[in-house]
């Protein structure tokens, strides 16, 4: 009963929940009320704080950690499967709607707009994620961190070199994590 | 098969590598399935992207189910999805299993503040590139600002402001010539 249960609350959160990972935030808190024995809204911040640090799409990330919590790997399943599926369901919909209408000026001239505001959408994602790294909570309080700037002008100055614009991204990944490391940052 | 497998494993990378959540990904994408395997190009991401937006679920989901979908039908859909997300929910239940604290430790949260930087760098340097070529009128540089703000800066919601340039550009572009 509890798997239905997971499975109709997070199918729930992945048709609802639009714009990505964070949507389905007010969609868990949402659980956590409807179902005090799942987890506590303190149990959920972890849970967020986890998923946001680890790699893989947050909402899949958190959808995961609450199945798991919920039910182990066979509710982790459950979750992320439900969370998925709408997704999955809407895409090729939208892919026969889309196949119908290519030739209209119309929805050409949306799409021609929505491609810079996408490409700003997406500057503006990796200004939060850059402002939450260099302006960082530290003992209580809100520091400027001095090194974690200088370490981004490096990478961005080497990943602007023409030799070295080709390397694959993994390779800054790993690099990020050495130095991370290195410089306790 | 080989494409199925090529999907599947693309995506697991694009999934394993991906911090910070969908936009973050857009670098990884980018050299997998523009640069190497030549599956879509920057415009068509881009394209993805959007309608991920303004499509329920998870963006990297959606993407990846298109991106699968033109490959090779619903199938290749399927394969591409569960590629992307297998990583994420094998390393969730390894954490959650394991390490209860793992965001305490100290030498584990020193390494993703560096990989965080190092993506920040990524999605610039990837912005950039397409702001170059997606920009290339003042119109457009506008839009991709303006989109910037209201998002960055005035905290509005990317859903709003991604159908609100949808509506605009019908109207603005696809009343005059085509492009």
């Amino acid at each position: 009963m509890t798997y239905l249960l997971l499975a109709y609350e997070f199918f729930k959160a992945g048709l609802f929940a639009i714009g990505g990972g964070l949507a389905t935030l007010p969609y868990l808190m949402e659980m956590s009320q409807n179902h005090p024995t799942w987890f506590t809204l303190d149990e959920l911040m972890n849970m967020i704080a986890v998923s946001e640090s680890t790699p893989g799409p947050l909402g899949v990330n958190m959808a995961s950690y609450v199945g798991f919590h919920v039910g182990g790997v066979l509710g982790a399943a459950v979750a992320t499967f439900s969370l998925v599926l709408p997704s999955y369901l809407t895409v090729l919909i939208v892919i026969r709607i889309l196949n119908r209408f290519r030739t209209s000026r119309i929805v050409n001239g949306g799409m021609e707009a929505l491609r810079p505001a996408v490409t700003g959408l997406i500057a503006a994602a990796g200004f939060s994620v850059f402002w939450s790294s260099i302006y960082r909570e530290v003992a209580g309080n809100m520091q400027f961190q001095w090194i974690a700037f200088l370490l981004f002008l490096c990478f961005f100055t080497t990943m602007q070199l023409k030799p070295l614009r080709k390397l694959h991204p993994l390779v800054y990944i790993a690099a990020g994590a050495v130095l991370g490391i290195v410089l306790q940052l | 098969m080989k494409e199925l497998f090529d999907l599947f494993y693309s995506f697991m990378l694009i999934g394993v590598f991906t911090f910070g959540g969908g936009f973050a990904m857009l670098p990884m994408l980018t050299r997998e399935i523009v640069d190497k395997h030549h599956w879509a190009t920057d415009e068509e991401l881009l394209d993805y992207f959007a309608i991920g937006q303004c499509t329920p679920g998870v963006i990297a989901v959606n993407t990846a189910t298109f991106i699968g979908y033109r490959r090779h039908g619903a199938l290749g859909a399927a394969v591409a999805t569960l590629g992307v997300v297998l990583p994420s929910f094998i390393i969730i239940v390894l954490i959650a299993t394991f390490l209860s604290n793992f965001m305490q430790i100290a030498w584990i949260s020193n390494a993703f503040a560096g990989i965080r930087i190092a993506v920040c760098a990524l999605i610039v340097s990837t912005v950039l590139k397409l702001f170059k070529t997606n920009a290339n009128t003042w119109q457009k540089a506008l839009i991709a600002i303006l989109a910037f703000v209201c998002v960055a800066l005035l905290r509005l919601s990317p859903i709003y402001v991604t159908l609100a340039f949808l509506v605009f550009g019908a109207f603005f572009f696809g009343r005059r010539r085509s492009v």
